[in-house]
């Protein structure tokens, strides 16, 4: 057993890192920095506006971004019946699907942290606001990577998932938003240890939730 | 309580038991409304829009009932497989969507002539409209599990996962931001005078008696459907 979990882990970021039929991470990485870029055509390329509001349109562009390799997270191995060959061996749906978030977000993760760097650059942020809104990514993508978990593996069985995995994933990650986006408006730590511990909550939360929804998706 | 789980005696329990809440909360709503509107002075601060309140105050508070409803029927469904209570939880969604809808356009209302602004971002606020998406939310994900022949645990547990979440959502934004009063009723007191509370309690309990016969019309019709659905298959069967 000790040796499934990373063997598993191992297997998962490889799989969700390879481009091909899954997409791999590059596909959104660009939409958020397509977001990004699409913002100050938006509001006019005023510096004090892109300054003051960029770190909350950085933010609005992950959660967007999150939304999108949701539909390749989890049906591809639910199709597959990899979920029924894993139980088999005895590896429950909820180990399954800690193992899945915990990749998801190392797919994910990361690179959108590197991402930042070039959009803060395009909107002009300072540098203690990049410094809040690194770590603020830091302490919320992993919750928001547990809403994610969540919802693709309620959504795996159904099809046309992406326009309702982001209205389910939405109203979710509402806390994350207010507590990471609301550190760069005081701008101290506060909101962030905030929204540490909400994210903290959701993954604590999330491998019960989705591997319920994994085993539910066998009956039908 | 596993007698009910029969859609027999649920269905000989609700056919009278429907028609009774419904004209009840009608008639306890409308005359609490009419009580509401004829003999309660207005408001010292508030003046008339006072009044707005008691449709606002129990739809807001059948709003954040009604994901309750959801939430302990899908824990029910999921822990004891009662079919029931998945048909109670998607019966709860859309009257609990429109109790938001109708909280958060009550309180726009009001707001305009009191806050002087039609919405404010204010954290009450924004926690109803939140919600109101999560029932959104819930609504379509439960449609599609029926139209695609899903497990109607799917629906179940994302109404356990919001209520988890809706505390959560609703201190978030309270903390994030708040105009509004804080809640004047709270269990043991109320700094509402009895001339006013009475009224507004007939009124939540005339609206909690709609939304309860409203959930069973709906359980019956989704129910109707359901052995419809199930007559049609056997008589195809038989045909073939």
């Amino acid at each position: 057993m000790t040796g499934v979990v990373p063997a598993l882990l191992w297997r998962d970021v490889r799989t969700l890192l390879a481009g091909g039929a899954r997409g791999g991470p590059m596909l959104p990485l660009l939409f958020f920095l397509a977001v990004a870029m699409l913002f100050p055509f938006a509001v006019g390329p005023d510096p004090k506006v892109l300054a003051r509001t960029g770190g909350g349109v950085v933010w609005i562009a992950a959660l967007l971004a999150a939304i999108l390799p949701l539909d390749r997270l989890v049906t591809p191995d639910l199709e597959l019946g990899t979920f029924d060959q894993l139980a088999l061996r005895g590896i429950s749906e909820e180990l399954a699907m800690a193992v899945r978030l915990v990749a998801h977000w190392l797919s994910f993760g990361p690179l959108l942290l590197l991402a930042t760097l070039p959009a803060a650059a395009l909107l002009g942020l300072e540098g203690e606001t990049v410094r809040l809104l690194l770590l603020g990514l830091v302490a919320g993508t992993p919750g928001l990577a547990a809403i994610g978990t969540i919802i693709a593996a309620l959504t795996a069985s159904l099809r046309g998932g992406a326009a309702l995995a982001g209205l389910l994933l939405v109203p979710l990650a509402v806390p994350i938003l207010i507590f990471g986006a609301g550190s760069l408006a005081r701008g101290d730590t506060t909101g962030i240890a905030l929204a540490g511990a909400i994210s903290l909550a959701l993954v604590g939360m999330a491998p019960f939730a989705a591997g319920a929804a994994i085993r539910s998706a066998r009956e039908h | 309580m596993h007698g009910f789980a029969n859609p027999k005696r649920f269905l000989a329990l609700a056919s009278w038991l429907t028609p009774l809440l419904l004209v009840s909360g009608l008639v306890t709503a409308g005359g609490a409304l009419v009580w509401g509107m004829t003999s309660v002075p207005p408001d010292r601060l508030m003046g008339e829009t006072v009044r707005i309140l008691f449709v606002h105050v129990p739809t807001a508070w059948l709003g954040m009932g009604g994901w309750t409803a959801i939430a302990v029927s899908s824990a029910v469904f999921l822990i004891w497989r009662h079919p029931l209570a998945a048909l109670a939880a998607r019966a709860a969604a859309v009257p609990g969507a429109v109790f938001t809808a109708i909280c958060l356009a009550t309180g726009s209302i009001w707001g305009r002539p009191t806050w002087g602004t039609w919405w404010e971002w204010d954290g009450r606020l924004t926690s109803m409209l939140v919600l109101l998406f999560l029932y959104f939310g819930y609504i379509a994900l439960a449609q599609a599990a029926e139209r695609e022949g899903v497990s109607q645990r799917i629906p179940a547990i994302f109404g356990l996962v919001g209520a988890i979440n809706i505390p959560i959502i609703n201190r978030s934004v309270v903390w994030w931001n708040s105009l509004h009063q804080p809640p004047s009723i709270t269990v043991g007191k109320s700094a509402i005078d009895p001339e006013f509370l009475v009224p507004l309690l007939v009124a939540v309990i005339g609206f909690s008696l709609l939304f309860g016969g409203v959930v069973l019309a709906r359980m019956r019709a989704l129910l109707a459907d359901v052995q419809a659905e199930a007559r049609l298959r056997r008589k195809a069967l038989e045909a073939a």
